[in-house]
This record gives structure tokens, C-alpha cells and sequence, in this order.
């Protein structure tokens, strides 16, 4: 269960504090906490618990959520097998516009998880602020996917085929949403003081939960397109 | 504190100070499970009306019901109920029992409070997780519950909800009940979802030192195995429920085919799949029923073992079974269907599959016998209630080697057969290891104990009264009495083979075990206030960690000393040792030593 | 009768009267008596038949009674030694705390005999079913579809009738459109009487056929599930919208037998009912021309 971890590279001239949690009067705390004790032993680490806990917790979300999309999956595959009436659409382009935005999101965020023991703390902050823009991004940019649809006509109701697709982006877009927030979480742990000792788990089962969304829209990306 | 041998130092949390966020919003899993299981109290009871209702409209359709025609005027005008309040009654009968009384009590009641305990934890892995499951739930049952006082009142396309008939308004009554009811289900599926991930999570990665799996108490491995079920079944359901809302809302058709005509109107939808429904529904629908059986059979085999003073008969095998109940839930879907026109090859290959099933079910019912065989049975309530939970699993499944045969199903499907099977087995047998499991933990609960002799008039009165309710539903089903018809006259056949002088009987059956609830109800509230005091940590001479914590158990737990597990969860009569059980936290030292002093 | 009643009193009396002799008790004993006599009283009615399928008239119904009668017996017999034992458990180690329970973590081979039995009386039931299954589903093929000596019935549910159509005189099902369906002028399946195969279909509320011939009835539905069940032909199938249902049976004796919905369709499920009448070949000849002679 334990999880071994590198200690903290001591910067020149850059003292380590020791953590002060009830400090609320600004100043963060260190990226990680000495990693021994005054006298010299080494600590358990308190965040090694959390985060095998956090990890395993989003693996076993994952699952869950695999299950949502598989009935999705077969309902589209037998519905789409059982009555002549499907017709198929072309897809909206901007879509490789959010494929892109979602594919360099998992990178920042895998970015900002091997930041997370390395101590910069700055780069770590920054690159979960960026996974965050563009997660939004990838929303905004599938509602425009969604008007321009609309645009030409194309309905939830219009054929089985276009309300398979909007089914399935919108669900995957309501797990997106639940990405960004759970990344802005992560984003607050990583900020607050008081908090710490679960901040390097929330990244990382973010981390995970995120790339496995990324991986989802791969996959639904390439079911819309060949499916059709 | 019971007698540890070792103990493992944790950090404490604090306690909340504050009314609301100990006792309303609570993050204590303890505090979570007891709401859950009021929940379930005041949903049984809820549902309970309904199926007196349900019989008393079967056998006096006349009789005008006192308070019911102003609390439901177009259902019911001046007390008289129609046959639509009839169906409606009996949809949210069985949606109430199956979500809100079965999935939520045995799992989320009595798992989330015990859980965590015997496994030496603090708490849940995700507490919050836990408290935004419940609260999600809480927001289920008042979905479901606005189903009743929406325009159009409550669905009448049973717990099923096959399409078309739940996706068209127009061969039904135009209202949004079915739509509230959709919005509960899914609702219910988010809190489950959520409440299984905290469940697997808790159960793989907070056990104390040395408990290892095959240490675990079988009510931690049905509760594990529920929740694996639970976090595969819950998503597929949500899934359906998202598409039957799609159909009747926004125009797609999913599951609504071309080409229908209700009164005269051709319905404008194309292409859809009834059958998909089916599918996806059952795809869920069977791993829910070992939802709600499961943890009654974990409970049945830790209070059998408790009060027999024996280990349980084939621990591992015992294990095996859960385990292979779980995974063969998930392929056995299909026998909900061999009358829809599904192709006869898959139809003989889900029935193979369900009737090895059965092997499992069969194993769990012998080891139960070979518990309590050689044993030194003390009945008290809640072994009553696990003895009755044996008899009634026994008389329950059987009847499913009967609807689990294609052939034999030609006779049987939609008929009072199939209502006994599925209330014996997950209805009643899983209430049984309810109040077997309140009644145990009672007294760790709230540290008090159930009045013993209201307990035990309880136990004869529904034991007597369930076998008097559905026993008589085979023969109904033997004549064939069809299910969900709203009048039981009118069948020629059904008046030739006397189902009428049956609906009597069960009806004075169902009023007289009904009104028995109300001792148990009266039980529970007094017990709570008046019970006898438990001032003993282990009341029962139990075996597993929940006993070792004071009574009942402060904020997190073990007060921050996890104790350190030595043996398997079932150490009762071990030979030579100084008393009749070893608790799990004993250590060889503790069980054996003092022996020779005696 | 007096006997009984004297027996019932004997029995009575040494109930109330064991416990105090044997030294057992009271609950141990109550207990283990109900679970007995619940045991009993279900089995009775089911032994004794009191309550009963009605009587077979098909030979495949014959089979699906023998699957029937197997069943009963494979799970009577571990209904009742299952219950026997667990009375017998609860009777026999109930007594007092003197001497520890004996200590047993379990027995190998009775595992393995118990899951043996289970599963070769389990799974062997369904392959002993199998004949009496593929008579009902899989024996399509073995008859050319469309033979002159087999009856072609359609069955069409709709909320809350069953609308059966004969082909008429021509032998041939005419097309149906969805947009002349109309209940109020009689066409409730929407028959096209202006093509010459529809011209003659016949469209009455109650089913007809003749004895001793096969007949092979097509379920559709117009709109929501419904399912056609006949019990004494031991057949049962949904209607589903969008799929023929198929259905084949030879009634071996004359009768008027009832059709009872099966699947929940709405709010007048319960009244959803039809009627069978299996007819001698010449009442049955001359039933249709009646019906015929209404198209005139």
C-alpha cells in the first residue's frame, strides 16, 4: 500500500518550512513536507493512504461509467440494425477542433501529475489552470458542434441516427463537466493550505478520471464516425 | 472496549459540533446508514399501504376505501378505487419495495452502518460520496412519491415499464407521472452508483491489519459482491431511463416502433425496439434481485453462525457462492423474456445458465443446515428471523426452478405464480434478513435492545402470514390466475377453479400480517426510547470487530486504535479454548491461555 | 369426517403435550412443527391437485405436463428434505449451553456431493424439457410454411380486443394499411377491400379452427405488448409491435377454450378476452362461410 516518494529537491538557497496548516494568512505551503522529523527519522508519508484510495475510487467510477456507455453502445447497434429508417449525417468539423482541445488536455494534465512531487509548485498550478481552460473549451466548443447541427437541420428527433449522436455527446459532455469540476477542486487543493495531505491524491485520480474521458470521446469519436 | 490484543494508532477526526451537520448532513457512516434504513421504514410502510389497497380492490372492487377519495379524487372518486388506480397502485408498490425498501436498506442501511466496523475502518473511503448517495436517494423518493400527485397520477405500466406502453401518453392516461418516475429511477441510479464505488473502495483498501479477505465476515463479502452488482447493473438502468425520457419527451423513438395505432391514431415514430427495453431492463433487473437478496443472505449466515455457537458450514464455499450468484446474475437476464418472441437458441441457453444458478443457491441453503446442525441454538429474534429466512429462500427459489424452464414458463409467465416466486424470494426472504439484521445490531445501534417478546409475536405473525399471502398465490398461478388484472372476476376459467375463495383468503392474510407490521413498527420507536439497556459491548457473544467497539460506537469508531485482526470472522467453539468464541482481535494468546486457569 | 377430526385433536394433544415430555423447547419446538407443517400444507393442494391446469389439448401441452410432473417432483423432493432437515436442526440443537457446540468449519465432500446433485438435477430438468420446447419453438421448419392441411390464423391484440383474421375463400392474407384502419366503420386492422386478396379477409372477435389440424396462428399487435395464451395449449407468446409472432398447435379435442391477455397493455388489461372454439371440420367449414357471407 505504500507509496514510496522521491523527497523534495532542495532548491539553492530556498528553505523548506515545515507545513503550517492553520496559517490562513497567505503563503503556501511547501510542495511537499520535510520528509523527516526533527530528530532526524523518516516520516510516513500521510497522503500515501489517500492516494492509493482516490486512484482505486476513480478506477472503480471508470467502471460504473463504462457500463452507462456499453448500454448506450449496444442500444445504438441494435437500433441501428433492427429498422431501415437510419440515415447518416456528416459530422460537424469543429469536432477535430474539441478532439484536439481534449487530446492536449490530457498532456497538460499529465504535465501538471509529474509536477506534483517535483516541487514547482507554480508549474503545477499552471498546468491544472490550463487543463481546466480547456475543458471548457472542449464544451464550448462541442455546443458549437451541437448549433451548427441544428443549423442545418439535423434534430435529436430527426432520425435514430442523430439522436444517438446527440445522446452520446451530451452524456459525455456531462462527464466533461464533471471532469472540470473535480479539476477545479483539485485546483482548490492545490491552492489551499488546509488541505494538503489529499491534494496529490485528488490530482491524480483527476489525472486518471480525465484521461479515461479523453480515451471516451476517442472512442465515441471513431463509433459516431464509423457507425453510421 | 472489548479486550484487543493489538491495535494499529490512526488519526482522529473531530466530531461536528453542530445539529445539522451530526445529524442531518452527516459525513458519519453511521449516521448514514440510519437514515437509510428510516428511509426504507417509511417507504415499507408506504408500500405496504399500497398492497392492501391492491388486495382490497381485488375482492371487494365496491367498497369505498375511507380517506382514500380525498387524497385521490381522480383515482379513486369517493373511495372507490378504478381499475387504472389499481395498475397505478401496484406499479408503485413494486417500485416503491424494489428501489426504496430493498436496494436501500440492506445495502446502503445496514452496510454503510456495519461495514465499516467489521472491517476496523473510521469511517466510509468517501464520506462526502456517501452523504451526497444518500441525499440523492432522499431526492429519488420524493420523485417518485410527486408520481402520485402529478396531473394524470401515478404510471400504470408496472415496475417494468415495458414500452410502448410507459413511452405513449395516449395508450395511457396523459400525465407525467411515468416522466416522474423516470426522473426517480435515474435519480436512484446516480445515489447507487455513487454508494457502490464508496462501498468497493472501503472494502478493498480500509481493512485493519490481518484482515485479510478470506477473513472477512460473509456480510462484508455479500455487501462487497452487492456492490460490484450494483456498480455494473445501476449504469445500464440509468442508461434505459435516459432513453424512455428521450421517447417520451422529445420525440426520438428508441424504443417506440413504426406503424402504431392507438384509437384510431397512427402514432408518427419510426423504427424503434420494445424488446430493447426489455433488455437493457433486465440487464439491470436481475443483478437487482441479488441486490436485494444478497446482504440478507450474508446476514442469515452471520447471525446463524452467531447463536448456533458454530463457525459457518464451508466458510470459502460460501464465498464461491456469492461470488458465483454475482457473476452469474449478470447472464441470466434473459429468462425475464422467453414469452417476448426472443429466439428459442438464446432462450435454452439463458435457461442453462439460470438453473446453474441455482447451484450456488442450493450450496448456501445445505451450509446453512450444516451451521445450525450440531449446534446450541439460542432463538432469540434475530435468529428466528434467519431461520425464517432459510425456509422462505428455500420455498421462494424453488418455485424458480419451475419459471427458469422455457417450457414449463409457456404455463407460468405472467401469472400469480410468478408474483409468489419473486415476493417470497426477494421480497419477503430479504425483509426477513432486514429485521433479523435491525434486530441484531439493534442493540449496538442505539444501545438498547428490541423488546424480545413484541420481536418474537412478530415473527410467528409474518412468518404464518407471508406463507398464508403467497403460498396460495401458486395454486392461483397453477389455474392460471394472469398477474396485474385489476378484476378477478370475468376469466371464466379462473371462476370455475375457485380463485375467487383464494383472493379471500390472502386478502384476510395480507390484512392480518399488515396489521402485525405495526407491532414491529411500535417495537422499533419504543425500543428506541424504553428498550432495555445494553450496557454489555458484545450482547451476543459475537465473534466480529463491530462488537469490540463500545455501545453504541463513538464519532469514528475505535477512537483511533484500529485493532489488529488474528482469525476468520466465525471462531465460535473452537476446542480448548477458554470460552465459546474468539473474537477477531483476539489473539491465539488471549483465546487459549487462560484455559488451563479455569 | 369424524375420524379426521379425531385424528386432528390426537395430533393436537400430543403437540401441546411433547415439549413437556421430550424436554425441548417450546420455541425450538413451535418452530421446527410450523416450518413442518407449512412444508405439509403447501405440498397438499399441489399433490392433491385441488387447484389444477386445466386439462391438456394438444400433444405438445402433454409434454410441456410431463416437464410439468418432473419438475414437481425434482423440486418437491428438495422442498421437503431441505424443510425436514432444517425443522429437524432446529428441534434437535436447541438445547442448553452445557457443553460447546461441536466444532466443525465444514465437510468437503458433502460440498461436492450437494453441488453435484444440484447441479445435475438442475441443469439436467432443462435438457429434459428440451423436447417439449423445441416442439413449441423450434418445429418451424419441419412443416412447409403455407402446406394446404395447416390453418394460417392471424391474431392482431389491440387495447383491448383481439381482432383474428382468416384469409377467406382465396386462402390468401390481403395487405394491410395502416391509414384505413378505422374502429367506428368495422375495419379495426385496416384491410384493403379494394385488392382482390383482401376483398374476402375475414375479420371476426373470437377464434375459430377445426379439430385435429394444425394450425398456425401469426401475432401481431397495433400497438402496445399483449400476449396470447391459451392454457389448455400450454402456449404463450408476446405480441411485440413491428414482429410477427408464431405460433403453431393441433387441438385434439373440441371446445371453446379462453384467451386471456398476458402482458400488461393498460387500463383495460383485465378485460382484454377472447375465445377459442375448436370445431369439428364440417362445423368449422361451415362457420366460415357464415362469416364469409357478412362480407356480402
Amino acid at each position: 500500500m505504500s507509496t514510496t516518494l522521491a523527497p523534495p529537491p532542495v532548491v539553492e538557497g530556498e528553505k523548506i518550512e515545515p507545513p503550517r496548516p492553520d496559517t490562513g494568512g497567505g503563503g503556501f505551503p511547501p510542495a511537499w513536507p520535510p520528509d523527516h522529523d526533527d530528530d532526524g527519522h523518516r516520516r510516513p508519508d500521510p497522503g500515501a493512504e489517500a492516494v492509493v484510495r482516490y486512484k482505486l475510487g476513480a478506477w472503480v467510477g471508470i467502471a460504473g461509467i463504462v457500463m452507462v456507455f456499453a448500454a448506450f453502445t449496444s442500444a445504438m447497434v441494435v437500433r441501428s440494425g433492427i429498422s431501415g429508417d437510419w440515415a447518416p449525417f456528416d459530422l460537424p468539423r469543429i469536432l477535430w477542433l474539441s478532439t484536439a482541445l481534449l487530446l492536449a488536455s490530457s498532456y497538460t494534465i499529465e504535465k501538471a501529475k509529474r509536477l506534483l512531487s517535483s516541487g514547482a509548485e507554480d508549474g503545477l498550478r499552471r498546468w491544472l489552470a490550463v487543463t481546466l481552460v480547456l475543458g471548457a473549451l472542449f464544451i464550448v466548443s462541442q455546443w458549437i458542434g451541437w448549433r451548427a447541427l441544428a443549423d442545418k437541420g439535423v434534430y435529436l428527433a430527426s432520425n435514430p441516427s442523430s439522436s444517438f449522436f446527440y445522446l452520446l455527446t451530451a452524456a459525455h459532455a456531462a462527464h466533461i463537466l464533471g471532469g472540470v469540476l473535480a479539476l477545479s477542486y483539485a485546483v482548490f487543493r492545490v491552492w489551499s493550505p488546509a488541505v494538503w495531505v489529499t491534494r496529490r491524491a485528488t490530482v491524480e485520480a483527476t489525472a486518471i478520471y480525465w484521461h479515461f474521458m479523453d480515451g471516451l470521446w476517442v472512442y465515441l469519436l471513431l463509433l459516431l464516425t464509423f457507425w453510421r | 472496549m472489548n479486550e484487543v490484543a493489538e491495535y494499529v494508532e490512526v488519526h482522529r477526526h473531530p466530531e461536528p459540533k453542530s445539529f445539522i451537520s451530526r445529524w442531518i448532513f452527516s459525513l458519519d457512516h453511521k449516521v448514514i446508514g440510519i437514515q437509510y434504513v428510516m428511509l426504507a421504514v417509511v417507504a415499507v410502510f408506504i408500500g405496504m399501504a399500497l398492497s392492501l389497497l391492491i388486495r382490497l380492490r381485488l375482492v371487494w372492487p365496491e367498497q369505498a376505501v375511507p380517506l382514500l377519495g380525498d387524497l385521490f379524487p381522480v383515482g379513486a372518486p369517493d373511495g372507490i378505487m378504478t381499475p387504472e388506480f389499481y395498475l397505478s397502485m401496484l406499479t408503485m408498490h413494486g417500485t416503491m419495495m424494489v428501489f426504496m425498501v430493498l436496494t436501500t436498506a440492506p445495502q446502503g442501511g445496514f452496510g454503510n452502518y456495519v461495514l465499516p466496523i467489521q472491517i476496523g475502518a473510521n469511517d466510509m473511503a468517501f464520506p462526502r460520496l456517501n452523504m451526497l448517495s444518500f441525499w440523492t436517494t432522499f431526492l429519488s423518493f420524493c420523485a417518485l412519491m410527486m408520481a402520485f400527485f402529478v396531473e394524470g397520477g401515478a404510471p400504470i405500466s408496472g415496475w417494468t415499464a415495458y414500452p410502448p406502453l410507459s413511452a405513449l401518453d395516449s395508450a395511457v392516461i396523459a400525465g407525467t407521472g411515468q416522466d416522474w418516475w423516470i426522473i426517480s429511477i435515474a435519480l436512484f441510479c446516480v445515489a447507487s452508483l455513487l454508494g457502490a464505488l464508496n462501498f468497493i473502495v472501503t472494502t478493498l483498501e480500509l481493512r485493519a491489519k490481518g484482515l485479510t479477505m478470506m477473513r472477512l465476515p460473509l456480510t462484508v463479502w455479500t455487501w462487497f459482491v452487492t456492490a460490484i452488482l450494483g456498480l455494473l447493473a445501476f449504469g445500464v438502468l440509468l442508461a434505459a431511463g435516459v432513453l424512455l425520457l428521450l421517447d417520451r419527451n422529445l420525440g426520438t423513438s428508441f424504443f417506440i416502433p413504426a406503424g402504431l395505432v392507438i384509437n384510431d391514431q397512427l402514432i408518427d415514430r419510426s423504427g424503434g425496439s420494445p424488446i430493447l427495453w426489455q433488455h437493457l431492463f433486465w440487464f439491470f433487473g436481475h443483478p437487482e434481485v441479488y441486490i436485494a437478496i444478497l446482504p440478507g443472505m450474508g446476514v442469515t449466515s452471520h447471525i446463524l453462525a452467531t447463536f448456533a455457537r458454530k463457525p459457518v458450514f464451508g466458510y470459502k464455499v460460501m464465498v464461491y457462492a456469492v461470488a458465483a450468484i454475482g457473476g452469474l446474475g449478470f447472464v441470466v437476464w434473459g429468462h425475464h423474456m422467453f414469452m417476448s418472441g426472443m429466439s428459442p437458441y438464446s432462450a435454452f441457453v439463458f435457461s442453462v445458465l439460470t438453473m446453474c444458478i441455482g447451484v450456488p443457491s442450493a450450496i448456501k441453503t445445505f451450509n446453512w443446515i450444516g451451521t445450525l446442525w450440531g449446534g446450541k441454538i439460542r432463538f432469540t429474534s434475530p435468529m428466528l428471523y434467519s431461520v425464517g429466512f432459510v425456509s422462505l429462500f428455500v420455498t421462494g427459489g424453488l418455485s424458480g426452478i419451475f419459471l427458469g424452464q422455457p417450457t414449463v414458463d409457456l404455463f407460468f409467465h405472467d401469472t400469480y405464480f410468478v408474483v409468489a416466486h419473486f415476493h417470497l424470494i426477494m421480497g419477503v426472504a430479504a425483509i426477513f434478513g432486514m429485521f433479523a439484521g435491525l434486530t441484531f445490531w439493534f442493540p449496538k445501534m442505539f444501545g438498547r435492545f428490541m423488546n424480545e417478546g413484541l420481536s418474537k409475536v412478530h415473527f410467528w405473525l409474518t412468518f404464518l402470514g407471508v406463507y398464508a399471502i403467497f403460498g396460495p398465490m401458486h395454486y392461483l398461478g397453477m389455474l392460471p390466475h394472469p398477474r396485474r388484472y385489476a378484476e378477478i372476476t370475468g376469466v371464466d376459467y379462473l371462476a370455475a377453479g375457485g380463485s375467487a375463495e383464494i383472493h379471500y383468503f390472502i386478502t384476510i392474510a395480507a390484512m392480518i400480517t399488515i396489521t402485525a407490521q405495526l407491532i414491529f413498527l411500535f417495537n422499533l420507536v419504543w425500543s428506541l426510547f424504553k428498550g432495555k439497556v445494553c450496557s454489555d459491548d458484545n450482547p451476543w457473544e459475537a465473534t466480529t470487530l463491530e462488537w469490540a467497539v463500545p455501545t453504541p460506537p463513538p464519532y469514528d469508531n475505535f477512537a483511533g486504535k484500529i485493532p489488529t485482526v488474528y482469525r476468520g470472522a466465525y471462531d465460535f467453539s473452537l476446542p480448548k479454548a477458554k470460552r465459546d468464541y474468539a473474537m477477531q482481535c483476539n489473539s491465539d494468546d488471549m483465546v487459549y491461555q487462560q484455559a488451563a486457569g479455569d | 369426517m369424524v375420524l379426521i377430526v379425531a385424528l386432528a385433536i390426537w395430533l393436537i394433544c400430543i403437540l401441546l403435550v411433547a415439549p413437556f415430555v421430550v424436554k425441548i423447547r417450546l420455541t425450538n419446538f413451535l418452530l421446527a412443527v410450523a416450518i413442518w407443517l407449512i412444508c405439509v400444507a403447501l405440498t397438499i393442494p399441489f399433490v392433491a391437485k385441488t387447484w389444477w391446469m386445466p386439462d391438456p389439448i394438444t400433444d405438445h401441452a402433454r409434454l410441456v405436463d410431463g416437464q410439468m410432473a418432473l419438475t414437481f417432483v425434482v423440486t418437491g423432493v428438495v422442498f421437503i428434505l431441505a424443510h425436514l432437515a432444517l425443522g429437524y436442526a432446529v428441534l434437535k440443537f436447541g438445547r442448553d449451553r452445557s457443553e460447546p457446540a461441536e466444532y466443525t468449519t465444514g465437510n468437503d465432500r458433502w460440498e461436492l456431493l450437494w453441488t453435484s446433485a444440484a447441479t445435475v438435477l438442475f441443469v439436467g430438468l432443462v435438457f429434459m424439457g428440451y423436447t417439449a420446447w423445441a416442439e413449441a419453438r423450434f418445429a418451424e421448419a419441419a412443416t412447409q410454411p403455407g402446406s394446404p392441411d395447416r390453418e394460417v390464423v392471424e391474431v392482431t391484440g389491440q387495447q383491448f380486443v383481439w381482432n383474428i383474421r382468416y384469409p377467406g375463400p382465396d386462402g390468401k392474407f390481403g395487405p394491410l394499411d395502416v391509414n384505413l384502419i378505422d374502429d367506428s366503420l368495422g375495419n379495426p386492422l385496416g384491410v384493403d377491400r379494394g385488392n382482390p386478396d383482401g376483398k374476402d379477409d375475414i375479420v371476426v372477435p373470437r377464434m375459430a379452427v377445426p379439430v385435429d389440424k394444425e394450425i398456425e396462428v401469426i401475432l401481431r399487435t397495433k400497438d402496445v405488448l399483449h400476449n396470447f395464451f391459451v392454457p389448455e395449449l400450454r402456449l404463450k407468446l408476446d405480441t411485440v409491435p413491428g414482429i410477427d409472432g408464431r405460433l403453431r398447435f393441433k387441438p385434439d379435442k373440441v371446445g371453446t377454450y379462453e384467451i386471456a391477455c398476458s402482458e400488461l397493455c393498460g387500463l383495460g388489461h383485465y378485460k382484454m378476452r377472447s375465445y377459442l372454439d375448436v370445431m369439428e371440420q364440417a362445423d368449422y367449414e361451415q362457420w366460415l362461410a357464415e362469416q364469409a357471407s357478412f362480407l356480402q
